[in-house]
């Protein structure tokens, strides 16, 4: 479904032609075409892998398109040829992008963040004052303030893309692209950063935003394109369509809703009482907790990263301690600090990030799938690997698991991410772990990985496990879990039945109001 | 045009890539034997003529060799779990040491006895040096490439004044060397009138040993886990710290063995230049190798060629003998650019 | 221990300590400056002993002082270039390449020296860097003449010290070479070539260093003597840990150390007698490894030190 909005060639401040990137054989971007227009908001909508992020790396100068042309409007409005492969060249043609990650050193301060790349490296001194001043008039005309001082390290995660937008904004960007802003941000912080972007659209400025979710994008875009398989299916104004509609587009089939019988829980299997993890500069990282999750049920825990979620996740994958408190697994108190004590009690853990923490790239398929068992009998004799039951053991979980690999010999880095967390997934599952902790276990995966996993969890619910899911989508949550908590600012809030919370609930929790919506202090 | 990583390595690169290499790096080092006027051809001939020419020259080689698979399965060993052990000149020193002080006629005992006990206590003397810069790894996180290297300084200092001092041969009529090794505790000789000592076949067995520690055993798997991803080795419940520390402990005593293998089975009293810097050119040796034990045996044996030929060259035109110096470091170099070639593919778009 | 409190108070100590603390300046600013950037450069020692040899054998050929320091830098910073080829665009190890450059640079300096000297019993000399009073200010007591009767290679040093901090913090391209070192995604981001600026970094860098290794033949002595270098350039590397990355604290740290090891040397001829001399020579490489056990515990390192940058994995 392509329907090209009329558009008159003065107002297109960008046109993208034929735009096409291979990655081997992988078509990442195939034949794309895209005009955006000035004070436009445009949302790029796919699911993870459809290519958007590449499409706009490709703008931005991260990449190099293989084919295709593109045309940027210069300063008078008309449309000059855009220099590929150079963010100063991307940069100075007026395109700005908020990166997914964001792109900040965090032991410089804000300013510094800035002000790089801003000024001649052969200039012999800095132009501190004049850059005070524009900032100021910025900060005040897009709403966006943030202490020019502060060393980013010591920032919030939405003070730190204030920073990266207010960085496109000082360098005069015309396109301003965001790459899944919301993913890090509460549903009011989302609210407002909608709010300065159509401030900012009605003052002249472009945006591309880039999302997967669906509610979003019906909120904030006046048109959205629809990337799949690399490929434009839909180029729509927002106003003539609807969500279900686009959702169909985005995934091209129909995808069957995963759905969560309720079941009776069973005997508790984790049990934290006023447990509490020491973090660093002597701020604790979790407070107070208390949290109970039995057999048969998935309590999720919700909340903005970086309010706690590590210290709960390294406390029950055994890379941290708590000092104060009663954690107890089955009734009885867990062997912190070692995750081979863990592993061995029963815990099964899927890390949130799973290149980091969860595969050994140079090592082949079969050898990670025996990186937590290598100790085990069946596996070892006398010091020896027992390779044969090694490799047969990842034959059997490649083929249980779906992992789509060249074989249990090929290097893990090659994979997929979708395949890598098969892999880990099917490591974990093969156990039969009574409790299993998922830490964003669906983050960047294609629409059919993350059903996979859902089906996996539930069914792993279902034989009997207690499962604790970390996800900063709320959406999961709500589908997968029998009840929710809230982190923030390492306090547990009490978990609570899934069908008797809301997301907006949810997000004024997650912003620090507590669950009957009463603000324990600002967000 | 662009780098694309490769999904394997294939055989031929494995071994094409070193063979490259060397070639690369003997053509690089032609160019100032070209400044000097030398005849590059003659010197190159004149240096596999040295080490390969004739029966008594391949015993040379072979007796250069034994010391350098010791320091190279050091090298190799801890590189391969990222403990980057620069340390080994002074572990061998060590080694040799502790040799020296036991075998010099401490202590009478049998062969049977002598040779397994200086083996044994030079090993752990040279283990229990790199202990120190792992432990301070491991606890301080004080890198230990600095630590390593200042040691070696140190424990130079320290064989020095060991040897001019309480460790002095009295009947060394004044020279700084150690009292020799008595004979039930030298390595016996493999081929009579040679230099070519027992140390060879302890070497090339310590070479097997560790090919099937570190690619057949749990701790080998451990290891090699840590190595590539200790973030994820430790997620998984491997004990990163206990690890790294058995492998400063074995890289460690590699490099001893290489010293009481120098001093008990080649010299046979220990003086200040034992050692030519065995233990960096280990480094080249490992490095050539791709850190496989098997194959540190045939990068060993080439460095060797290149330094006893080169001694022999320099006897013959006047060369500098630093010339062998000067292939190995060049060959590291091109070896490290080669292995980019068993990594990825160019890929002209 | 009056014979302690004499060795202090003298101003020859201090006038030492600044003095055997000139090379440690340039080569730690010199790594200093590479760190920031996010590139480990372990060619220091045979950069060291590359500028030693190349300077050095350029005076003896005929050319001045300062020209052969410029020949020292120049050859500094091409082997620097080496480094941050094998490095930066092509990503290999640093620890490697480092030691591969040490080991590449020690033996081409000594083969080149063999070769244009052969062996003799004294090693020819040259007319080295005489000390150079400065008007007034060498009047001063004490400090006047401890730092101001020096050599111009010691106060290009502190200069250097100055220059390199002013850069570094006050100048867009200090910026770049900083965030490079920290977040080279960043710094991308921002337009910055990533590539160049590191590859630059370590070439100046190198280029300090063997100004610094020139120091030891063109200021301190007046030939090259094999080892003389004798593993100044690791000691470099752990003074940079100690100086948290900071020029100032740079100039600090080396000069400590000047004034221990110009302490202990005279503390050996009164004491010296019963204790080996080795104890002496052992202690600045102790002392070394105990700044770096000190410091280790608070290093805050350029977040991006050692990491390879690929440019377009995102």
């Amino acid at each position: 479904m392509n329907e090209s909005v009329y558009r008159k060639p003065e107002d297109l401040v960008l046109r993208l032609r034929g735009i096409t990137k291979r990655f081997g054989d992988l078509v990442a971007n195939d034949a794309i075409d895209l005009d955006l227009a000035r004070g436009e908001i445009l949302a790029l909508l796919g699911e993870n892998g459809a290519g958007k992020t590449t499409l706009m790396n490709i703008l931005f100068g991260h990449y190099v398109a293989d084919a295709g042309e593109a045309h940027v409007a210069d300063a008078t409005g008309a449309l000059a040829p855009l220099r590929g492969g150079s963010p100063h060249a991307s940069l100075l043609s007026g395109i700005g992008m908020v990166h997914q990650h964001f792109a900040l050193a965090e032991n410089l301060s804000a300013l510094d963040n800035i002000a790089l790349g801003t000024d001649s490296l052969f200039r012999p001194w800095q132009q501190r004052r004049g850059a005070r001043r524009k900032l100021a008039a910025l900060m005040e005309r897009s709403g966006l303030q943030v202490d020019l001082d502060a060393t980013v390290a010591t920032l919030s995660v939405g003070e730190r893309q204030r920073i990266e937008i207010l960085k496109a904004l000082y360098r005069d960007a015309r396109i301003l692209i965001l790459d899944e802003p919301t993913a890090v941000l509460t549903p009011q912080e989302s609210e407002r950063l909608f709010g300065t972007l159509r401030r900012l659209a009605r003052d002249g400025l472009s945006v591309v935003f880039i999302s997967h979710k669906l509610a979003e994008v019906m909120t904030i875009s006046d048109r959205v394109m629809v990337l799949r398989g690399g490929r434009v299916v839909a180029d729509v104004a927002t106003a003539g369509t609807d969500g279900p509609r686009l959702a169909e587009i985005m995934v091209g089939r129909p995808i069957p809703p995963t759905v969560r019988q309720s079941m009776e829980p069973g005997e508790a299997v984790l049990e934290l009482a006023e447990a509490h993890v020491p973090g660093e500069h002597n701020r604790p990282a979790l407070t107070e907790a208390n949290l109970t999750v039995r057999r048969h049920e998935i309590v999720g825990i919700a909340g903005v990263s970086g309010n706690g979620q590590a210290a709960l996740s390294n406390l029950i994958c055994g890379l941290a301690s708590h000092d104060r408190g009663r954690f107890e697994l089955f009734g009885r108190a867990a062997a912190v600090g070692s995750p081979a004590q863990m592993i061995a009690a029963g815990v099964g853990r899927i890390p949130e990030d799973r290149l980091h923490d969860g595969i050994v790239g140079a090592m082949t398929v079969w050898e990670n799938l025996l990186l937590e068992d290598y100790t085990r009998p069946a596996f070892v004799r006398a010091r020896f690997l027992r390779r044969g039951a090694a490799r047969a053991n990842a034959r059997r979980i490649i083929e249980a698991f779906d992992v789509r690999c060249p074989g249990p010999e090929a290097p893990t880095r090659l994979l997929s991410g979708g395949n890598i967390q098969k892999l880990i997934l099917g490591r974990v599952l093969n156990r039969q772990p009574d409790l299993i902790l998922a830490n964003q276990p669906t983050r960047g995966l294609d629409i059919g990985a993350v059903t996979y996993v859902h089906r996996r969890l539930l069914e792993a619910r279902g034989a009997g496990a207690g499962i604790v899911l970390i996800s900063e989508d709320l959406d999961e949550l709500l589908t997968l879990s029998d009840r929710i908590a809230v982190l923030y600012r390492g306090r547990l809030s009490p978990a609570v039945a899934t069908e008797d919370v809301t997301i907006r609930r949810l997000g004024l929790m997650m912003a620090g109001h507590d669950a009957e919506g009463s603000a324990a202090d600002a967000a | 045009m662009r780098l694309e990583p490769r999904s394997g390595v294939p055989v031929h690169l494995t071994v094409l890539a070193p063979a490259c290499a060397v070639v690369l790096a003997l053509a690089l080092t032609a160019i100032p034997l070209l400044w000097a006027d030398v005849p590059v051809v003659r010197a190159y001939g004149l240096i596999f003529e040295g080490a390969l020419g004739s029966q008594f020259a391949l015993t040379e080689t072979l007796a250069r060799a034994t010391p350098l698979i010791f320091t190279g399965l050091a090298a190799a060993v801890a590189f391969r779990a990222r403990l980057w052990n620069i340390g080994g000149e002074g572990q061998l020193y060590v080694g040799a040491l502790t040799a020296v002080a036991i075998g010099s006629g401490a202590i009478v005992a049998p062969p049977a006895v002598m040779i397994p006990m200086i083996l044994l206590l030079g090993a752990l003397a040279g283990a229990l040096l790199m202990l120190i810069p792992t432990v301070l790894k491991l606890r301080l996180g004080v890198d230990e490439v600095v630590t390593t290297l200042l040691l070696n300084f140190v424990v130079l200092l320290f064989v020095s004044m060991m040897i001019e001092g309480p460790m002095k041969d009295p009947m060394g009529m004044g020279w700084p060397q150690t009292a020799p090794v008595v004979d039930a505790a030298a390595l016996p000789k493999l081929i009579a009138r040679t230099r070519v000592h027992t140390g060879l076949i302890l070497a090339l067995a310590a070479a097997v040993a560790v090919w099937v520690l570190v690619n057949r055993t749990a701790w080998g798997f451990e290891m090699r886990a840590v190595g590539a991803n200790p973030a994820a080795a430790r997620f998984a419940g491997i004990p990163v710290a206990r690890v790294m520390i058995r492998v400063g402990l074995i890289s460690g005593a590699l490099a001893g063995l290489a010293g009481v293998g120098e001093v008990a089975g080649l010299k046979g009293y220990l003086t200040l230049d034992l050692s030519p810097g065995f233990g960096y050119s280990g480094i080249v040796v490992a490095m050539l190798a791709q850190l496989n034990a098997l194959a540190v045996v045939i990068s060993a044996l080439f460095v060797a060629v290149v330094f006893v030929g080169a001694d022999f060259m320099s006897r013959s035109i006047g060369v500098s003998s630093y010339l062998a110096n000067l292939i190995v470091a060049t060959s590291l170099l091109t070896m490290l650019a080669a292995s980019l070639a068993t990594r990825y593919r160019l890929r002209w778009r | 221990m009056s014979e302690i409190v004499d060795i202090l108070l003298s101003v020859s100590l201090w006038a030492a300590a600044l003095r055997i603390a000139s090379p440690l300046i340039l080569g730690t600013l010199g790594e200093l400056i590479c760190e920031r950037a996010g590139v480990l450069n372990l060619g220091i020692e045979g950069i060291m002993t590359a500028g030693a040899m190349a300077g050095w054998m350029a005076v003896y050929q005929g050319a001045d002082l300062w020209t052969g320091v410029a020949v020292a830098a120049a050859i500094g910073m091409i082997l620097g270039f080496v480094h941050g080829v094998f490095t930066v665009p092509l990503g290999l190890s640093q620890h490697v390449t480092g030691l591969g450059l040490t080991l590449l640079a020690t033996s081409l300096s000594y083969f080149t020296y063999r070769m244009i000297l052969p062996d003799v019993p004294s090693p020819p000399r040259i007319e080295a860097f005489q000390p150079l009073p400065i008007p007034i200010l060498s009047d001063l007591p004490i400090v006047g003449p401890a730092v101001f009767e020096q050599t111009a290679l010691t106060y290009f040093a502190l200069i250097a010290v100055a220059v390199v901090a002013y850069v570094l913090y006050k100048t867009p391209l200090g910026l770049a070479v900083r965030s490079v070192g920290e977040n080279p995604a960043a710094a991308e981001a921002q337009g910055i070539d990533v590539y160049a600026v590191r590859i630059g970094a370590v070439m100046v860098g190198s280029g300090l260093m063997a100004v610094g290794g020139a120091f030891l033949t063109m200021s301190a002595f007046n030939a090259f003597f094999f080892e003389m270098v004798a593993g100044r350039g690791w000691i470099c590397i752990a003074l940079v840990v100690f100086s948290s990355w900071r020029p100032g604290k740079a100039l600090l740290g080396a000069f400590l150390f000047g004034a221990f090891d110009a302490f202990q040397v005279r503390l050996q001829q009164v004491v010296g007698g019963d204790i080996p001399y080795q104890i002496f020579l052992m202690l600045p490489y102790l002392l070394s490894i105990l700044a770096l056990i000190v410091m280790s515990r608070r290093a805050a390192y350029p977040k991006a030190l050692m990491i390879p940058y690929r440019k377009g994995e995102r």
